[in-house]
């Protein structure tokens, strides 16, 4: 009982981690980020690379994995993102298409030297060694770190959007694009901020929740499902709904595990999305865009 | 003319988030009468009209049309029970040309339950209802792509599509916006043919002068409330309306 | 000194200008105009099987599938505002279906593959039916979880062979007839299409994607519209699938494979979004490209999406856009 506790509260920040990039940029740009997954994938693969074919120390290796994300987002917004404002299908199909270069692309193998990511070997290791007890329950360190982390970054995201200026100015946009215009507000370069911090966000959780299992390619497309199922049921663009929907996924899927199994962990999350569609169909939180959100 | 009651607010509130966009109104409107709806901007009255129409639903307070509670009902159920409404920002769709705009509210369920006839007739029906609202009948003018008319046709166009579901009713949200005097005088004479049909309508306006010579009734609305309901001459003498419109005080 | 500056002007043909309206039934030279592009399709598509060896063969039947999905994809996107991200459900639902009977309940293929489409169809739509209500963006993100979910669905639970598939599906009779089959179910989709969304139908979708807070004040359930278009552009996708499990002879986790998602939706972008025709073009063009490329393995995904980007980007308009203008205009440089 106690390790379901345990290990679902840690899964559902590992859930928030994740989602809080993708809803970030849906919050601000209207654009679904397809490419959130692959940029998680990237993130771990520089720093792997960075760790073991450069041998440079590893937080060095982290810290320039997340400048290297954040740098990624800045270029697919500039390179992609910005030719297709305002037509919603093409920066779907786009994002998509990005996304999915990046991760098959990862997968290739031969071209030039470039070892791909074929295997299961490309482990990441974790910051801190060691398990501490909590609550009857060993756990690793690096997922307390995880814990950690994300309880740090919550206040940290709130101040932020709620005390900055650049933070409030993304939201203003986020609620309410044109009115934040006609205030001052440019929207493209909004939409471009959140893009870099989205992506920077996708690193810091791939440099923080790789190191509990392996670098590969499955994981991107994990990340970018578990992303959409917590917007979805939390609600789009609502970030109070993200960390909701984040601990109710969360425990769901620990709790399914727990009593049957864990190939059914897929299983309850498809049924966690398809009942909160037909019973709410907003999100849990999602209730503000009344007009927008429901046809 | 009958005076039974035919559409009613009770007590409709809708916030949005901290703001109050509508507070505890209270409205009704008879058969073939005309209500007109009035106020500075932001007073909430297009939140009315989403209110009424389904588009959004009311925190607090009932809506009630022909008896029946039509709170909360998705917008094309209650434009199925008769309750058509222009929109403010209108948009006819592109590339179509003008009399197909119609196809779409004559294939609702009211106008199919209702009126006889295949598919094949659904053009000419269109093509009716564009000369009924104005169009000459024989020139191009029903042929041509919606977005390429001038704007008075387009507001034309727009009645018709809400008198192509044979409504009891329609709520015009600003439908006078942008037409210049002569424009407007050429289209009372669709309103009053309309009303002489039993058809009863609500009219949210800015253009006072001109909405005043159709109705008889005003109701004034100020940061979401009603502050004065009654003849035009009668509510324009009232201080608090004046206030409304020049701009004193708070909202509370 | 002066500098010439030159512009390009684009100007009507005189033959394309003859045959609007009217006046393209004066004489045989401009109804041949109109017609030729029609026929060219018709013909070239169908007299190519017999001039083809049988792996020219193969490629036009992949092809042909691949074109099923594309126009589904296309139709749903450009005509009803909802982006498919997940084309594989479909070939995955219809695959599946059909070879759940005949291997099941050894129906023949001429029975399997109708009913797997409707049966496929059915399950798609309904799989589908919860995001409806909402945005766009809410079916490009439940369609793209789909495939992946069904997968994983399949494993969990056991079903259908679970990740060996099943072998031993019955195929078709000849490969003239295999070829045939799929390519007039390609033409015969894109014909219907094309007259759908001029119809009375065609239009209320197109006005639900423009405008859909009028058309739900016209009196319009959207819901209900959106499923229709959905099991429509199912249909066609799962015809696919169904065709695909008899054409190869078994089914597997592979017919929910990326590649049957992502294919479509190159296609219809570089064939043209909107045009119907385009992502058949497309489809066509593009499988043969990936076979030309075979060694590359699993490049062809990366290569897709590469030829998507390329054209969302810098040439929006798709192929046959670009050769509908020269056919009906040319071009040239005059001084400004």
């Amino acid at each position: 009982m106690e390790s379901v506790l345990v290990y679902g509260t840690i899964n559902s920040i590992i859930f928030a981690l994740n989602a809080i990039g993708f809803s970030l940029v849906y919050g601000v740009s209207r654009v679904p980020n397809f490419a959130h997954g692959s940029i998680y994938v990237l993130a771990g693969f520089v720093a792997w690379s960075l760790v073991n074919d450069l041998g440079l120390p590893y937080p060095l290796a982290v810290a320039i994995a997340l400048a290297f994300s954040a740098v990624i987002g800045w270029g697919i917004h500039r390179l992609v993102l910005r030719r297709l404002r305002g037509l919603p299908t093409s920066e779907i199909i786009a994002s998509f298409a990005v996304g999915l270069i990046i991760l098959e692309g990862l997968r290739l193998q031969g071209i030039g030297g470039f070892k791909g990511f074929i295997g299961p070997n490309y482990v990441l290791k974790p910051f801190v060694d060691g398990k501490i007890e909590v609550l009857g329950v060993f756990v690793d360190s690096q997922r307390l770190l995880v814990v950690g982390v994300g309880l740090v970054l919550a206040p940290v995201l709130w101040a932020f959007t709620h005390h900055t200026r650049l933070g409030l100015s993304l939201r203003a946009v986020a609620q309410d694009e044109q009115a934040a215009m006609m205030l001052g507000v440019h929207s493209d370069r909004s939409a471009l901020i959140a893009m870099v911090l989205g992506s920077a966000l996708a690193g810091l959780a791939a440099v923080l929740v790789l190191p509990l299992g392996n670098v590969t390619c499955e994981v991107g497309y994990q990340v970018l499902i578990y992303a959409l199922a917590v917007c979805i049921v939390g609600g789009l663009g609502n970030w109070a709904g993200t960390v909701l929907a984040s601990f109710l996924l969360g425990f769901a899927m620990k709790v399914s595990t727990h009593w049957f199994g864990a190939v059914w962990e897929s299983v309850v999350l498809v049924g966690t999305i398809i009942l909160v569609l037909l019973v709410k169909p907003s999100g849990l939180l999602g209730k503000q865009k009344e007009l927008e959100e429901r046809v | 003319m009958a005076a039974g009651v035919l559409l009613e607010a009770r007590g409709v509130t809708k916030f949005f988030g901290g703001v109050r966009a509508v507070r505890d109104l209270d409205f009704s409107l008879g058969q073939g009468e005309v209500l007109g709806v009035i106020g500075p901007n932001g007073a909430g009255k297009t939140t009315l009209v989403n209110i009424l129409t389904g588009f959004v639903r009311p925190d607090r307070g009932r809506v009630v049309f022909r008896g029946k509670d039509i709170t909360g009902l998705p917008p094309h159920k209650i434009a199925n029970r008769g309750l058509a409404r222009t929109f403010q920002g209108m948009r006819p769709y592109p590339g179509l040309p003008t009399y197909k705009n119609l196809v779409v509210p004559l294939n609702s369920p009211r106008v199919r339950k209702t009126a006889a006839g295949r598919f094949g007739d659904l053009d000419s029906v269109a093509l009716d209802l564009l000369e009924e609202v104005g169009f000459e009948r024989d020139s191009s003018v029903p042929y041509k792509t919606a977005d390429s008319l001038p704007l008075g046709y387009q507001k034309r166009l727009e009645l018709a599509r809400c008198i192509a579901l044979r409504p009891e009713v329609i709520l015009c949200d600003e439908v006078f916006s942008g037409l210049s005097m002569a424009e407007i005088s050429s289209m009372l004479p669709l309103l009053e043919k309309l009303l002489s049909r039993g058809i009863a309508l609500i009219l949210v306006e800015h253009r006072l002068r001109e909405l005043f010579r159709i109705t008889r009734r005003v109701l004034v609305m100020r940061f979401g409330e009603k502050i004065a309901e009654g003849p035009p001459r009668e509510v324009l003498g009232r201080p608090e309306v004046t206030a409304a419109f020049i701009g004193r005080g708070s909202p509370p | 000194m002066s500098t010439r500056k030159l512009r390009k002007r684009r100007v009507d043909r005189g033959i394309h200008v003859r045959t609007r309206g009217l006046y393209a039934l004066s004489s045989y030279r401009e109804m041949a105009y109109l017609l030729a592009p029609r026929l060219f399709l018709l013909v070239g598509l169908l007299g190519l099987p017999p001039a083809l060896d049988l792996y020219g063969q193969r490629v036009l039947c992949a092809a042909a599938v691949f074109a099923m999905p594309a126009l589904a994809f296309d139709f749903l996107a450009e005509y009803v505002g909802l982006v498919c991200l997940g084309g594989a459900l479909f070939i995955g639902f219809g695959g599946y279906a059909a070879g759940f009977l005949n291997a099941r309940l050894g129906l023949s293929p001429v029975l399997t593959i109708p009913l797997g489409t409707l049966a496929g169809a059915c399950l798609s739509t309904l799989v589908i039916l919860p995001c409806l209500r909402l945005r766009g963006v809410y079916f490009a993100m439940v369609t793209f979880m789909i495939p992946l979910f069904a997968r994983h669905v399949i494993v969990a639970l056991g079903l259908l062979g679970s990740t060996e598939g099943i072998t031993g599906l019955d195929t078709l009779p000849d490969p003239l007839i295999e070829i045939y089959v799929i390519l007039a179910a390609v033409l015969a989709s894109l014909f219907a299409l094309r007259r759908l969304v001029n119809e009375d139908l065609g239009l209320i979708l197109r006005g639900i994607k423009e405008n859909d807070q009028a058309v739900a004040a016209s009196g319009i359930s959207i819901l209900r519209y959106r499923v229709l278009a959905v099991f429509i552009a199912s249909c066609i996708g799962c015809f696919a699938g169904a065709y695909l499990a008899h054409l190869y002879g078994w089914l597997g986790l592979s017919l929910f494979a990326m590649d049957f998602s992502i294919l479509p939706i190159a296609a219809a972008v570089m064939g043209g979004t909107g045009t119907l025709a385009g992502p058949v073009v497309g489809a066509f063009l593009l499988t043969s490209l990936s076979e030309a490329l075979r060694g590359f393995g699993q490049l062809r995904v990366v290569l897709y999406c590469l030829v998507l980007l390329a054209f969302i980007l810098y040439k929006p308009e798709g192929l046959l856009k670009v050769l509908e203008r020269k056919y009906q205009q040319f071009e040239r440089r005059e001084e400004v």
